[in-house]
């Protein structure tokens, strides 16, 4: 592939205190293409993520934001770039509406009041452009949500915020079969739209599914960065459960 | 941005006839989103139960009697909605009132610094607003449970306002503009034209909304929900102002026409609510009751809007105070002690969830009334004054299960 990563990370190191939780990581993820990070518990997916998003700021390594070498020392750095985590525990206000939830912290506004038309127009939009059919309301207050629905609208917040990176953590835990479907079409929607996104997940199943790349974390280091058409669930688990190594570490 | 067909975008739930509407809303009820809808029944039972068992309950002295009685609460219970909507508690709230009004009488007495009454009563809101920073700071900053910090100033604030008056000590309040509040009335015509601002005020926000929602293409609701809302006002309104405005003196002297606090609190309710639902304090405040973390998140600055929301309680608080020196005529080195629980009582009673995130301050302001006619009513039937507590306390509690099992229903659980 000639073109640039919209993500590259190489050599990043991360310790807490004599615990060395990355030893010398590299990750690539490209815009438009859903990239999975998967390992077992303790493996680092978490650090990682957290680095990415600037809320733990890696110990050394070199970070690359579309080819250019960036720091990111804190969440707003990443969130200037277009970096947006959707996290495991949602962060919706369940006493919000879906609206509300979408423009949280950057509501629009004129003549100092909100301009809740715009919001609402603007919110029914970019659910509309993901193809999502199964909130029936943009009024209806989160609460009344199943977790599918509060998935989708925490994902839609990161495109109506124009993230160009989308890191999601475990989107499809807890969550029933119908909804898992919904979530991982919608996830791929979101990669057509030219989205770099990145899925943490223990589901190799839906790994699968979606994942473009997949990338192995074990105690640390990348043991594996492979095309999911390249390889299958028997050898990611056995990455993953560290009885194989080595293989196209770096690709 | 191109202008597509609306059905285009997804449901916004203002779509439909009235019928719809109304269907709409009785589903949000049974899912547990009640309102103020149990508030405004049980006023309506206690004022048909009052009605049958005294005489004197349904006479327009006993009327303008219970305007009166119920503003301070009507006041204290909308301040206190501020720090109940990011589930937090002042229960200092009446005390502090109580030192600020204890700072008024002692700065207008004639013996002292005689000041202006308006001079004085800027400092003593300033104090309000001093009190709810120091609150703010160590809620917000330091982190300690605002049920800790405002109860240490319950007993603190108690000594303070003995040591600013002076143990047994009592000022009258002499300010003529003071004493109106509570005591004198607008002209027959002032409470008409109060009714015609309310009715035009509401009419224009619509308006203005409705506007805005067709600009962006986002479907309104029926336009015969605004006449119905609007027809509602004038009703209630009207029946009010007639009330008020008939003679209600005895002998000779003529007394009549809407008190003046009514148009004071009817300004900071609608300030107040246009604050929370249009602006991004508002907003803010209500993200942060129903999930700090999430707020944090999106990048709200929680700590000081958390302060802010004391400020605002503590300074509002100075208001009903004043509202009550007014009433009462004089303050003493016990003035606000035990109308705070009241309010609180009141903001519930209302709706406001003591779990934070749900409850507007009209809510809170119809709770209060229920709680006023109970003190009033109960007054009326001349039974001892135990029973007044024991029902309130009663109500309070009956509010608070109410709050809690429609809090499981939409969701949450029952035992958090």
């Amino acid at each position: 592939m000639a073109e640039v990563p919209l993500i590259e990370l190489t050599g990043v190191r991360k310790s807490f205190g004599p615990v060395s939780v990355l030893q010398g990581v590299d990750l690539t993820a490209w815009a438009g293409k859903v990239t999975a990070l998967v390992g077992d518990n303790g493996a680092g997916k978490s650090t990682l993520i957290k680095g990415l998003a600037g809320v733990q700021p890696y110990d050394s390594g070199v970070v690359k934001f579309n080819g250019e070498p960036v720091h990111l020392q804190s969440p707003r750095d990443a969130s200037r770039l277009g970096i947006e985590v959707v996290y495991q525990d949602l962060a919706l206000c369940d006493n919000l509406d879906v609206v509300q939830n979408m423009f949280l912290g950057r509501e629009e506004l004129a003549y100092g009041t909100f301009d809740e038309g715009r919001m609402e127009r603007e919110a029914s939009g970019t659910l509309r452009s993901l193809s999502v059919r199964t909130v029936q309301s943009v009024r209806q207050k989160v609460s009344s949500l199943s977790g599918g629905q509060r998935q989708t609208v925490a994902i839609a917040r990161s495109v109506l915020k124009k993230a160009r990176v989308v890191i999601l953590d475990e989107p499809t835990a807890a969550l029933g079969v119908a909804q898992t479907g919904q979530v991982l079409a919608l996830v791929k929607r979101l990669a057509e739209q030219g989205v770099a996104v990145i899925i943490i997940s223990h589901n190799l199943a839906d790994v699968f599914r979606v994942a473009d790349y997949i990338n192995v974390l074990y105690l640390g280091q990348m043991v594996a960065s492979v095309r999911a058409s390249e390889t299958n669930s028997n050898e990611v688990i056995g990455y993953i459960t560290g009885l194989k190594t080595g293989a196209g570490a770096s690709p | 941005m191109s202008t597509e067909p609306a059905n285009e975008l997804i449901g916004s739930g203002q779509e439909g006839s009235v019928r719809d509407q109304f269907r709409a809303w009785r589903a949000r009820v049974r899912h547990g989103d009640m309102g103020a809808l149990p508030a405004i029944a049980g006023f309506i039972v206690l004022c048909i139960l009052f009605a049958v068992l005294s005489p004197y309950f349904f006479t327009e002295r006993n009327f303008a009697n219970l305007v009166t009685q119920a503003a301070t609460l009507v006041m204290l219970a909308m301040a206190l909605v501020f720090v109940i909507l990011l589930g937090e508690i002042d229960l200092s709230a009446g005390v502090t009132s109580g030192v600020a009004m204890c700072l008024f009488v002692v700065l207008t007495a004639p013996g002292g610094p005689a000041l202006h009454w308006l001079v004085a009563l800027v400092i003593s809101l300033l104090a309000g607003a001093v009190i709810g920073a120091f609150i703010g700071f160590f809620v917000a900053r330091v982190g300690i449970p605002s049920f800790v910090v405002t109860l240490g100033l319950f007993l603190g604030f108690q000594g303070l306002e003995l040591i600013l008056i002076g143990s047994g000590g009592v000022y009258r309040i002499t300010a003529p503009p003071i004493l109106a509040i509570m005591n004198s009335n607008l002209p027959n015509w002032g409470g008409w034209l109060l009714l015609a601002a309310v009715l035009g005020i509401s009419a224009g926000t619509a308006c203005w909304d409705r506007g805005r929602r067709s600009r962006a293409g986002v479907p309104n609701r029926t336009i015969t929900l605004l006449w119905i809302k609007l027809g509602a006002i004038a009703v209630i309104g009207g029946v009010a102002v007639l009330l008020l405005n008939q003679n209600r003196g005895s002998g000779a002297v003529v007394v009549s026409g809407v008190p003046i606090v009514a148009p004071i609190t009817l300004a900071i309710l609608w300030a107040g609510t246009f604050m929370l639902d249009r602006t991004r304090f508002g907003r803010h405040l209500y993200a942060i009751g129903g999930n700090p973390e999430a707020a944090r998140r999106a990048g709200i600055k929680v700590v000081m809007i958390r302060w802010y929301a004391f400020i605002l309680c503590s300074t509002l608080a100075v208001v009903s105070g004043l509202f009550s020196a007014s009433r009462v005529g004089s303050v003493d080195a016990a003035f606000g002690r035990d109308i705070v629980l009241s309010g609180v009582a009141a903001a519930v009673v209302g709706g406001v969830s003591l779990f934070g995130g749900r409850g507007r301050l009209l809510q809170a302001a119809i709770g209060a009334l229920v709680v006023a006619v109970i003190t009033n009513g109960l007054g009326l039937l001349n039974l001892p004054g135990g029973v007044n507590y024991l029902v309130t306390g009663g109500v309070l509690i009956l509010a608070a299960t109410v709050d809690a099992i429609s809090r499981a229903r939409s969701g949450g659980s029952l035992t958090r």
